[in-house]
């Protein structure tokens, strides 16, 4: 016992090797576990992008930048030990792509000053940035996925879901629990019938769920699924005969992980995002040139341009930005968590600004304030395309409908604001 | 040498029957006890409390509570995730409802309730043994994992399902909450570790215990002897229960602070618990210390060495973690099948003798 302390502390002591003067990007990631089919594309894009900021422009600023990667298996308490090693060599944003280890780190990062982005997943009234002032989750938030898939589903109507039936099959966990009250919310205003469907962790057995829906038969199924419940859903959905083209995922049930199991019959499976898809974009040339030949590729290096890895990709590519704004505000190259977090608050994405970046195109334009720290809530619609074995957008993005998702957030946050005693406010 | 018994006269049948009745080992306890007191709490810092001393205190009370239903009664248990998950629940519910009440009390009653609540999951035991014995507290788990989930009342009707602990504090200090310092909570669940061992190890040489012993080596002859299996079984599913479920509230308020019942107490935390017992020692208070201490501390120190030490991928990492983990635990259960306090039980005899053996 006294042996296996000491040689822990040796250990951490190794560990904690302090590197000044680099900007440094934590990588909560995860390559291993049930989820690791979806974790490792995430982690590759997200460590691509700034290994090719690091060769092609020295970093950001000038800063070069340090990612230090830390396994969490998609597990909370090994997701805590990974915040807690790595705060302290001056990590500037945690971007965890769990909502479980978000939940864990809103309170934590919150009391240590240093800013979680949960691109797309997370708390959703986090949106509401004066009360949660150190949590972001722009570009769009599930609220806005839910309501984006069921506007879509209007727009397929001629503008009408009036005695439609839709199931909602989800995770059960606060993930997958995360759209149902949105879409309550919009089934009283759109006047359709919904039925949720809960699938417990890791989410292999489906067959009872799906049964039923083969009973019911919904007129359209919304999937909230994560890791392998994906691959078994569309699978399952299959074997039911579904219609694929009325089966609706939400953007983290629409990899090419998800679909390529299911095979032919996987064609028409459609799914949200807030990104663009494929590789057609300058900066995949960079990365090809600074990146894999010069063998610094993440991982395997062979997921580069799946949907997963463009969302890293992004994830990344908002990060620097974020960055780049906080060196300009704060006139300093080597920026702390505080300065990065005035950075994100104050971030705007625009077309000129994706194009100079090599993504033209590749996601919706759109403004972080204090008061809004979910971004404007565009989302668009993909469809899988199973011969040609890639997603195509098959919409433009759409804007959630703010005017239902508005009050629900302001009443989430301020419940959180008056339970953690949280006085909101911009200052 | 240093470690032996010559010289070391018993008077009274009070020393004779003391937990150390060695002086050093008694002497090394105090010194541990100190360290842990005084020393530890200056030194610590966020990183050593939330990666390595908070889950294995915790998880050391969990273990403590499982040992004393199927190391001393003998009655295997796979519901721990769910008791703990009772703990949790039940103290989030006293958090919110009595905001006024201070923390301690409410941990204690949380543990109380779970005691109630495993006398209930208990009493099949009186019916069935063993295996099919595991196989009811099976069901146990799964029923109280899929309440926790199924019914808002238990998480006050949130949006997500997740339990998050509000701040509260003792003495003044915080210990539940984002805001707290590492010394104090640290101290705050050494107190209930140290309090739930020396329950359990007075317990258990007392005529409780001793009840739990007899009906575990043989029921029927503990049966004979006047031993009421009613009482003896169902004492133990409480106990039991109630020092879980305190595991069970410790670690949702002192350690997570949010938590959603599926992640953190499904199926594999109750293997956890109990392999952390196996491995520790059946029946074995040192055991359940040691046997927590391996399953927390070794993940934490391979990561360490490996991805921190070495460099490697931290994928590559994490699949060696599963092997060498697991590796170990065989490599240990053969030389001792016994758990790690029996290994330690034989180190002490080699080390009375030593160095003259003969």
């Amino acid at each position: 016992m006294k042996l296996k302390l000491t040689t822990l502390a040796l250990g951490a002591a190794i560990a904690a090797s302090p590197a000044l003067a680099e900007l440094t990007f934590p990588s909560l990631s995860y390559r291993t576990g049930p989820y690791a089919a979806n974790g490792i594309p995430f982690a590759d894009g997200y460590a691509d992008y700034f290994t090719l900021l690091n060769e092609r422009d020295g970093g950001i600023g000038g800063e070069k930048i340090n990612m230090i990667e830390c396994e969490t298996g998609y597990n909370t308490e090994k997701g805590v030990e990974c915040y807690e090693s790595t705060k302290g060599e001056g990590s500037l944003v945690y971007q965890p792509l769990s909502t479980g280890i978000t939940y864990q780190l809103i309170p934590k990062a919150t009391a240590d000053n240093i800013p979680v982005h949960s691109m797309g997943y997370g708390r959703t009234s986090a949106k509401n940035g004066e009360v949660f002032r150190y949590i972001f989750n722009y570009p769009a938030n599930y609220w806005d996925g839910a309501s984006v898939a069921i506007k879509y589903l209007l727009n397929e109507n001629d503008g009408s879901l009036e005695g439609k039936k839709i199931a909602l099959v989800y995770h059960n966990s606060a993930y997958g629990k995360e759209p149902i009250r949105t879409l309550e919310e919009l089934s009283e205003k759109h006047g359709y019938e919904l039925t949720t469907l809960p699938v417990d962790h890791p989410g292999q057995e489906q067959k009872s769920q799906w049964l039923q829906i083969r009973r019911d038969r919904p007129d359209y199924v919304i999937m909230w699924g994560w890791g392998v419940m994906n691959q078994v859903a569309i699978q399952e959905a299959v074997n039911i005969r579904f219609p694929m083209e009325n089966f609706i995922g939400i953007w983290w049930s629409g990899s090419e992980n998800d679909v390529l199991p299911a095979g032919e019959e996987a064609d028409g499976y459609k799914a949200l995002t807030f990104h663009n898809v494929g590789s057609d974009y300058p900066v995949f040339d960079d990365i090809q040139k600074y990146v894999v030949d010069a063998g610094l590729a993440a991982g395997a290096g062979d997921q580069i341009g799946t949907a997963l890895y463009n969302r890293g990709l992004y994830a990344a590519m908002l990060a620097a930005e974020a960055a780049k704004t906080a060196q300009e505000m704060h006139d300093t190259a080597a920026i702390t968590p505080e300065q990065m977090r005035d950075g994100m608050e104050n971030l705007v994405i625009t077309e000129e600004k994706m194009a100079d970046l090599g993504l033209p195109n590749f996601g919706p334009e759109f403004e972080v304030t204090c008061e809004n720290h979910g971004g404007n809530g565009y989302a668009a619609v993909a469809q899988w395309d199973a011969s040609a074995g890639e997603w195509s957008l098959i919409t433009d993005y759409m804007q959630s409908d703010l005017e239902v998702l508005q009050p629900l957030i302001e009443e989430d946050s301020m419940a959180f604001a008056e339970e953690s005693g949280i006085e909101p406010g911009c200052n | 040498m240093l470690y032996r018994e010559a010289g070391d006269f018993k008077t009274s049948y009070r020393d004779d029957s003391q937990t150390f009745p060695i002086r050093f080992d008694r002497t090394a306890y105090y010194v541990l006890i100190a360290v842990a007191l005084v020393i530890v709490p200056f030194v610590i810092n966020d990183y050593w409390l939330n990666a390595v001393l908070l889950p294995f205190l915790i998880y050391a009370i969990a273990a403590l509570g499982l040992n004393v239903l199927v190391g001393y009664a003998g009655q295997v248990s796979l519901g721990t995730g769910g008791f703990m998950a009772v703990g949790a629940y039940a103290c989030y519910k006293l958090m919110t409802s009595f905001p006024d009440v201070n923390i301690f009390f409410h941990i204690i009653l949380a543990g109380a309730v779970t005691a109630l609540v495993g006398l209930l999951f208990g009493l099949p035991s009186l019916r069935i043994k063993g295996f099919y014995l595991a196989v009811a507290t099976l069901a146990a788990q799964f029923f109280l994992v899929w309440l926790f989930n199924r019914v808002p009342w238990f998480y006050n009707y949130s949006a997500s399902g997740q339990i998050n602990a509000p701040e509260r504090s003792v003495f003044g200090m915080k210990v539940t909450g984002p805001e707290t310092e590492a010394w104090a909570t640290y101290l705050f669940c050494l107190v209930f570790v140290f309090l739930s061992a020396w329950v359990v190890r007075n317990l258990t040489r007392g005529a409780t215990g001793r009840k739990w012993m007899a009906i575990r080596d043989m029921d029927i002859a503990a049966e004979i002897i006047g031993v009421n299996p009613l009482r003896a079984k169902l004492s133990a599913f409480a106990v039991s229960s109630f020092f879980v479920g305190v595991a069970g509230a410790l670690f949702f308020s002192v350690y997570l602070g949010a938590v959603e019942v599926g992640e953190a107490f499904g199926i594999q935390k109750s293997f956890l618990v109990l392999f952390m017992i196996i491995i520790g020692g059946l029946g074995s208070i040192f055991g359940s210390f040691a046997g927590a201490a391996f399953m927390v501390l070794m993940p934490v120190l391979l990561k360490n060495t490996l991805v921190g030490g070495l460099g490697w991928a931290t994928d590559l990492a994490a699949h060696l973690e599963f092997m060498i983990v697991g590796g170990l635990i065989l490599f240990f259960l053969i030389v001792e099948p016994h758990g790690l306090a029996a290994l330690w039980r034989t180190v002490k005899e080699k080390l009375r003798l030593w160095p003259f053996p003969h």
